[in-house]
């Protein structure tokens, strides 16, 4: 900490907020009036407004920021807003369960708390038949046939300003649909079309998709 | 045409408005941006600083109580954040000055002030307060802020900005004495 040993002055102390013009009108005036009367103030007061204008001048010359901060900035506000419409999506869940069995009486609840035991037992059965049975009727298998399904990706990033009924459109347009993200820089994969694309029609639509510049700030196609 | 208000921007940041955003980041940016600077004397965390600045409006535009303008507002989370990040850098205090880069061994006064211009000097000199005596007359001279404005952004009571800015000026003008500038004051 510095020493501050000393008041200074009542006057001179306000020169620098007079030269910058920030003092209340009465203030002003009284600087005005000693300024008029004391010629060593009005020196100094010339040194003050040196000094303004070499701060000025030094902050100018500090040029600006790059546009990095504001893509990191919009990109933090995408990934919070994803977070929370998350969360509120679990949270409205949890209190339609919650007023469901509110309105339940005890004993329709008992009966219930019953039926939903004998549905798990039930499934547990058909689980132990699948995998005690032939290889053909796996969960493996069925889960290979899932991932192997035809599609056609692609990576987009919105514009900051895309309202949600902007980027339903924009899905709903190219038959899209949202299978990931947002990842990092705030992109989304996408799976176009419900068949399997060649690689040149794949292209073309992602170059129609990156003409969408009131939506779409970047587009690629994607694995 | 009359540009929206700060504070009506503010209020639509807070309905989750992102052009309003846009629009406030716009505005405000650069000037944020240069405080920190004087501050933290480090480009890239300067640019890291502002984005969490305004990150912060993002969070806390609700919260905004209209006691101080949006411009001062912004210039006090500046500070707290960038008083934050100096901390978490060992060696590095806001008490600091740079001296070392306004004297100049190889010539004596005279000969310095013949070389250089006097508001050149000047300008070496600002930068040569430490962190606490730049941050003052900036907030003074360049972000054009009142004496309660600065007291709210710096945390101290209003009598206390009057005299830290009459030391800061004390200060500068031994820094110019010593660079060979004698100002008579004080």
């Amino acid at each position: 900490m510095m020493m501050e040993e000393r008041e200074p002055d009542e006057i001179e102390a306000l020169l620098p907020w007079h030269a910058a013009g920030t003092l209340s009108r009465d203030d002003a005036a009284r600087v005005e009036a000693a300024l008029a009367r004391d010629h060593e103030l009005a020196r100094r007061y010339a040194l003050v407004r040196e000094e303004l204008a070499e701060t000025i001048r030094l902050n100018e010359a500090l040029g600006a920021p790059s546009p990095r901060p504001l893509q990191r900035l919009m990109t933090q506000i995408h990934v919070g807003a994803a977070d929370s419409a998350r969360r509120r999506g679990s949270v409205a869940i949890g209190r339609w369960l919650e007023g469901l069995l509110l309105r339940l009486s005890p004993r329709t609840l008992a009966w219930s708390a019953v039926a939903a035991a004998i549905v798990i037992l039930v499934q547990a059965g058909f689980l132990a038949a699948l995998f005690v049975g032939p290889q053909g009727h796996s969960y493996r298998a069925a889960s290979i046939e899932q991932a192997g399904a035809p599609g056609s990706y692609a990576l987009v990033g919105f514009v900051p300003q895309a309202s949600a009924a902007d980027v339903t459109k924009f899905l709903e347009t190219h038959k899209a649909s949202v299978v990931d993200g947002p990842r990092a820089g705030g992109l989304y994969r996408i799976r176009i079309g419900e068949g399997g694309l060649s690689r040149d029609e794949l292209a073309k639509i992602v170059d129609r998709i990156q003409q969408e510049s009131a939506v779409i700030r970047f587009a690629a196609p994607a694995d | 045409m009359q540009a929206t208000s700060d504070e009506a921007l503010i209020g639509r940041i807070a309905a989750g408005d992102k052009l309003a955003m846009h629009l406030l980041f716009a505005r405000h940016h650069v000037r944020v941006y240069r405080f920190v600077l004087r501050l933290v004397r480090d480009e890239s965390l300067a640019e890291d600083l502002i984005s969490d600045v305004f990150l912060d409006v993002w969070r806390q535009a609700s919260r905004f109580e209209r006691r101080s303008s949006v411009g001062t507002w912004l210039l006090a989370i500046g500070r707290h954040k960038a008083l934050s990040a100096l901390r978490k850098r060992p060696g590095q205090t806001l008490d600091e000055e740079r001296t070392a880069a306004i004297e100049d061994p190889a010539d004596d006064p005279e000969i310095a002030v013949q070389k250089k211009d006097k508001s050149e000097i000047l300008r070496k000199c600002l930068n040569g307060l430490s962190a606490e005596h730049r941050e003052i007359i900036d907030l003074v001279y360049y972000h054009e802020r009142s004496v309660d404005e600065v007291a709210g952004i710096v945390g101290i009571p209003a009598n206390t900005v009057k005299t830290r800015m009459f030391y800061a000026r004390k200060r500068l003008s031994e820094l110019l004495k010593a660079a060979g500038l004698d100002r008579g004051w004080p």
